[in-house]
């Protein structure tokens, strides 16, 4: 094995100092296109993510739609949601989108992480879990504006979409663009993606009557690793609860960058006075009795 | 103050312990991807057998072909160099891999005997053999030399022919040649791959 690792480490979580290895080797941003527009819910990315990525069968969930279940499952990345959207004139807009990790650039479960290097993001953008560091104590779950990363109750770790890190560090793409029939998946360098994304847009808006089509990559997040084209990006809350502004938890920005470094450093200062302490001072010696007075005894009356 | 050698001993440990415990963590980090799993799997390219569109995928199976090695399916996927898919694949084709380790697929003949409510495995000889003779009665028994308006036809009405969407056209003209020349007239075949 060489020294270039295949995929380098940009940002890694509850990680103290600086990442090894970092600003050593360039990488391109990889994105995935999602053309909501061309999606034709046949779901063949939902089973090549299976296949791929050997995940164990389950029962799904019949709930009066073509959607496989209600939401992502620990074992199911990758869920195609169906939506029913009433249009003004009474008709009905079938909506279909590809729900599963986005990648952040600024990603929330990183940020939640309190487990050394159990989240790790990529230099090509991909956020990655680390199950063998994983704790279990799922603020992932919570920090996560999409709602993705799911516990597995058996392992009591945490698994999400991995943007196929095996496949794509090899130089391969992932597996629900490589299987997508219709070419409604793309995959490529996150220019290239949103070059084609806005292309698209411009395309529907001019020549299909979308005028409020457009495409879905949150700045509030830092933008995504993986873009949306939409019918009407005005309103992605009607794809299956896409939020139109995601955010982090404020909690655990204030958990992170206040009260983190302040009890640490209390932490420290405390722990620094106590040496201070045993070393000027000395240790704590065993005080001599004092002197027994008359009229007193052991019952303290 | 005095500092004596066993004070600043214990004064270094109690130090160490307490900037590990606050997370300085001195090892090297290393996160390594998962590795390929058919990064030097064996590629076998196939046609998917579900409908006519008979689409290219690629079989990957463990081991190299050496001679002890017993091949196994780990994965299936679209084949990028096939004209018609182009490394795409519907679900169904998606789930191949399923499709080949399933204890449900059949690997030897069966044949429901009129009558019987239940499958009976058969050897291949027999199946073969069972087939041919029900070939030659039924055409013999329905074969048509003449129609009812007296026109010569020669047709064996009785036997029809499909073929499957994963037969080639060299098994598909092998097809049509022997059909033909045992007057079968329902002929369809998918001669595309």
């Amino acid at each position: 094995m060489s020294d270039r690792k295949t995929l380098q480490i940009q940002r890694m979580s509850a990680h103290p100092g600086p990442i090894p290895g970092t600003g050593v080797q360039r990488d391109v941003q990889v994105c995935k296109l999602v053309d909501t527009t061309t999606c034709i819910g046949c779901k063949a990315c939902e089973v090549a993510c299976v296949e791929w990525n050997d995940m164990p069968f389950g029962a799904t969930t019949f709930d009066n739609t073509y959607q496989t279940m209600p939401e992502t499952r620990w074992n199911f990345w990758n869920l195609i949601k169906f939506n029913e959207h009433p249009r003004e004139d009474g008709t009905v807009q079938w909506l279909m989108r590809k729900d599963q990790c986005m990648h952040c650039a600024d990603p929330g479960c990183l940020a939640a992480c309190p487990a050394d290097g159990a989240i790790v993001q990529y230099t090509n953008g991909i956020v990655d879990f680390n199950q063998e560091n994983c704790i279990g104590c799922e603020y992932c779950v919570s920090g996560c504006p999409f709602n993705i990363p799911k516990l597995n109750p058996g392992t009591k770790k945490v698994y999400k979409c991995t943007l196929c890190s095996d496949r794509v560090g090899e130089g391969l793409e992932p597996a629900c663009i490589k299987a997508c029939p219709t070419g409604c998946l793309k995959f490529g360098t996150k220019d290239d993606m949103k070059f084609i994304a806005e292309e698209r847009a411009k395309q529907l808006r001019d020549n299909f009557g979308m005028e409020k089509a457009g495409v879905y990559d949150p700045e509030s997040i830092g933008g995504t690793h993986v873009i949306y084209v939409l019918h009407d990006a005005t309103d992605p809350e009607r794809y299956g609860g896409l939020p139109k502004n995601p955010t982090i938890p404020w909690s655990y920005t204030v958990w992170k960058w206040l009260f983190k470094p302040v009890l640490g450093a209390f932490a420290l200062f405390g722990g620094l006075g106590v040496l201070l302490h045993y070393v000027t001072v000395g240790p704590r010696r065993p005080q001599p009795e004092p002197p027994n007075k008359e009229g007193t005894n052991g019952n303290g009356d | 103050m005095e500092l004596s050698r066993r004070t600043f001993l214990k004064g270094t440990l109690v130090g160490g312990v307490g900037f590990s415990a606050l997370g300085f963590d001195l090892t090297p980090v290393y996160a390594q991807t998962q590795g390929l799993k058919i990064s030097r799997a064996t590629e076998t390219r196939s046609t998917c057998p579900y409908c006519s569109v008979s689409c290219g995928v690629i079989i990957y199976t463990l081991g190299d072909k050496a001679k002890n090695a017993i091949p196994q399916v780990v994965h299936v996927e679209g084949d990028p160099d096939h004209p018609i898919n182009r490394g795409t694949l519907c679900p169904k084709g998606s789930s191949l891999e399923q499709d080949i380790l399933n204890d449900r697929r059949l690997l030897k003949p069966q044949v429901r005997r009129p009558g019987a409510t239940d499958w009976e495995d058969i050897s291949w000889d027999q199946a073969n053999a069972e087939i041919a003779q029900r070939v030659k009665k039924t055409r013999d028994d329905t074969f048509l030399e003449k129609d009812s308006q007296g026109r010569t036809v020669n047709r064996c009405e009785g036997i029809a022919w499909t073929g499957g969407c994963t037969d080639t056209n060299e098994f598909n003209y092998l097809v049509v040649k022997s059909m033909r020349s045992l007057g079968v007239c329902y002929l369809e075949n998918q001669a595309r791959v």
